[in-house]
């Protein structure tokens, strides 16, 4: 492990999913990506690239390690602690590994009603997860003990005439009632 | 994947204007499908107008953001300082994020090129070189269509440099957010395009159009508003405002789901239709064997209305009138007036199988997982708010909790820096003053001395003789 000053402050633990991810490393793509992305920006306004660096981090290697948080302040020109506050403050950006497929099932009202809680029950039935201690603050991302899955509430996808719908990974998926909760998880095999 | 009903008839009653291509037989997100349909011949004529003259036939056209403030488009634009040096700012809102909206996410996937053109006139009409689409992160898809749109427009020579040899540049980018609910506010949205936490900033000093991103003038709006740009070009800002009703001018979409036979996306000329003909002929009425019982009639975070509620209004001639839930015209001064708000047009239906208790709980939870944390009136009373209502689900509560309840709504309310307090404390306050004695039923007298989390617990032993 290599030494970071922001490794006592990331809690980026290991998950059952981590296997799925490789480990941080500045490639040539994400420096593309970096310069890209910085493009858009007038030149003093670095830091606001911060978002889109951070996605294609997340991307490829499955959450925010305190390694990439350095490196994005490096490369930006900023202090490690103000990519680390949005990567705090974002519900979109992790800390640790989901699992290979991350679901996200939309738990606000319209697609509660349509019966997305119920649906989310059976996800985790399906793929064993125990969502019990999770908690949409601090645990929001609750991983397959075989870290094929991951599960999470998301608030509103937007879609509330087509409730419930759900994410997974970046593929969206609608209408998708508790009873067709086996065959959602087929359309991802290993 | 989102699933294309191509060739789905939109309901007679509907005027489609920005729903145009949306489920259209044949239509394609492409430019040339676009082009073939006589795309971007409004921007070829609005480079052909003064700047000024396009603000003005927004202005005319009485155009009202469809974001949920409802605040008029063409006005917001003059607030750009006359003696300004600076750049100028355009952003796109395509953080769709309002419970029961989801009107931005058809013209995201389906229409790109509505809305770039539209951006485009209006960066024409306010001076931006640069606009930004900051689009929700939940919309992967939508990213990469617009990313591949907004190539084919520059291509074409629609974006870019010298656009259509009018000697105008404008560049734009698409920017996502991070799954936060606040960057849907325009500061915080700004405060997030620059690659911080969203904390919404204080209005004054710091509105948008004087000092937004980077402290320049920037235009914020909503993706429908600046579609509506488009057409208000084609078919100038006079003719626009024959739709719809004065002062609610054009068309809007309204969003319905929840339980309707019938849920979906209906563009009506604003004000043309009422609750009645909405809920009952275009969504079909209520589920079998149900009943309607409230609606929830823009977005969350609009105050509930009960379907058996009568309003007095005034007349414009200061005569009184009374106006059944069910004859409300759909358009922003009847609702507001009815003591709610047509917001960002996500009408949610409950019927009587559903206990508000619960529908309340659900949208405490949302606020507070969204609130910012910046204010302390939002950060802390979002979460009692939830705390005391997942108490009322368990029927752990006493009927004292209600009262605190509405106690914290009322004090975060006009309290904080950005709408976010109203729009947590409205709901609760709605559905306490509407649904007091339903909210009571789930509480017991008894759960008054017991104690309700770990903390009271441990307080306990000071309470008790040694």
């Amino acid at each position: 492990m290599s030494q970071s000053l922001l490794e006592e402050n990331v809690a980026s633990h290991e998950t059952p999913g981590s296997k799925f991810f490789p480990t941080f490393l500045p490639t040539a793509a994400l420096e593309a990506e970096a310069d890209q992305r910085l493009a858009q920006f007038p030149e003093n306004q670095k830091r606001s690239a911060v978002l889109p660096i951070l996605h294609f981090i997340q991307h490829h290697h499955g959450f925010i390690s305190a390694e990439a948080i350095e490196w994005v302040a490096g490369r930006l020109d900023i202090a490690p602690i103000k990519v680390l506050e949005v990567v705090t403050f974002y519900p979109g950006f992790r800390q640790s590994a989901p699992g290979k497929f991350h679901v996200r099932v939309c738990r606000t009202l319209s697609c509660a009603m349509g019966g997305s809680h119920e649906l989310m029950d059976k996800l985790c039935e399906l793929t064993g997860i125990d969502r019990s201690h999770s908690d949409s603050h601090h645990h929001p991302v609750t991983v397959s003990p075989c870290g094929k899955w991951s599960v999470e509430f998301a608030e509103c996808l937007a879609s509330c005439g087509t409730a419930p719908v759900c994410l997974v990974n970046d593929d969206f998926h609608e209408g998708v009632a508790p009873a067709g909760a086996a065959d959602l998880l087929a359309k991802y095999p290993d | 994947m989102i699933t294309y009903k191509a060739g789905k008839q939109p309901d007679s009653r509907e005027y489609r204007l920005i729903f145009k291509n949306v489920d259209r037989e044949g239509w394609d997100p492409s430019i040339d499908c676009y082009l073939r349909d006589g795309g971007y011949e409004d921007l070829k004529k609005a480079i052909g107008m003064e700047p000024k003259a396009i603000t003005e036939e927004v202005k005319k056209s009485g155009l009202r953001g469809r974001g949920g403030a409802g605040f008029p488009t063409g006005l917001k634009w003059t607030f750009i300082p006359p003696n300004n040096t600076k750049p100028v700012y355009l952003i796109c809102n395509a953080d769709e994020s309002e419970p029961g909206t989801f009107k931005d996410r058809y013209i995201l996937h389906q229409d790109p090129h509505q809305l770039i053109e539209g951006m485009v006139i209006s960066c024409f009409a306010v001076n931006a070189k640069v606009a930004y689409i900051y689009i929700r992160e939940e919309f992967p898809e939508a990213a990469i269509i617009l990313e591949k749109a907004i190539q084919e427009a520059r291509d074409k020579n629609f974006v870019g440099n010298n656009v259509l040899g009018s000697g105008f540049n404008v560049d734009i980018f698409v920017h996502r957010g991070a799954a936060a609910y606040i960057c849907g506010e325009e500061t915080g949205l700004i405060e997030s395009l620059e690659g911080k936490r969203a904390y919404p900033r204080i209005k004054p000093p710091y509105f948008p159009a004087a000092l937004g991103l980077y402290m320049c003038p920037t235009i914020v709006n909503n993706v429908e508003s600046l579609c509506h740009v488009k057409h208000i070009v084609r078919m100038s800002g006079e003719e626009y405002a024959k739709l719809g009703v004065k002062n609610n001018t054009g068309t809007r979409i309204l969003c319905v789901s929840g339980d309707v036979k019938k849920p979906g996306y209906f563009e009506v000329e604003v004000g043309k239709i009422t609750m009645r003909e909405l809920l009952y002929d275009m969504c079909g009425g209520p589920k079998d064997g149900c009943e309607f019982k409230a609606v929830i009639p823009g977005g969350s975070s609009s105050k509930i209305l009960r379907c058996e509620e009568k309003f007095n209004l005034k007349n414009p001639d200061g005569s009184a009138r009374e106006l059944s839930f069910w004859d409300i015209p759909m358009d922003f001064d009847s609702l507001a007036a009815c003591g709610s708000m047509a917001g960002s047009g996500g009408v949610i239906v409950l019927d009587n199988t559903r206990k508000i208790s619960w529908v309340l709980n659900n949208i405490n939870t949302f606020y507070a997982h969204e609130s910012c944390g910046q204010c302390t009136p939002c950060r802390e009373g979002s979460m009692w708010m939830k705390k005391i209502s997942d108490r009322l689900v368990a029927g752990e509560a006493s009927p004292k909790d209600i009262d605190t309840l509405e106690s914290v709504a009322y004090q975060i309310d006009g309290r904080t820096i950005c709408a976010f307090g109203e729009a947590s404390s409205w709901p609760v306050e709605a559905i306490i003053a509407k649904f007091r004695e339903e909210l009571l039923a789930d509480t017991n007298p008894d759960n008054d001395v017991e104690p309700q989390n770990p903390e009271a617990e441990a307080q306990r032993r000071y309470l008790q003789p040694a």
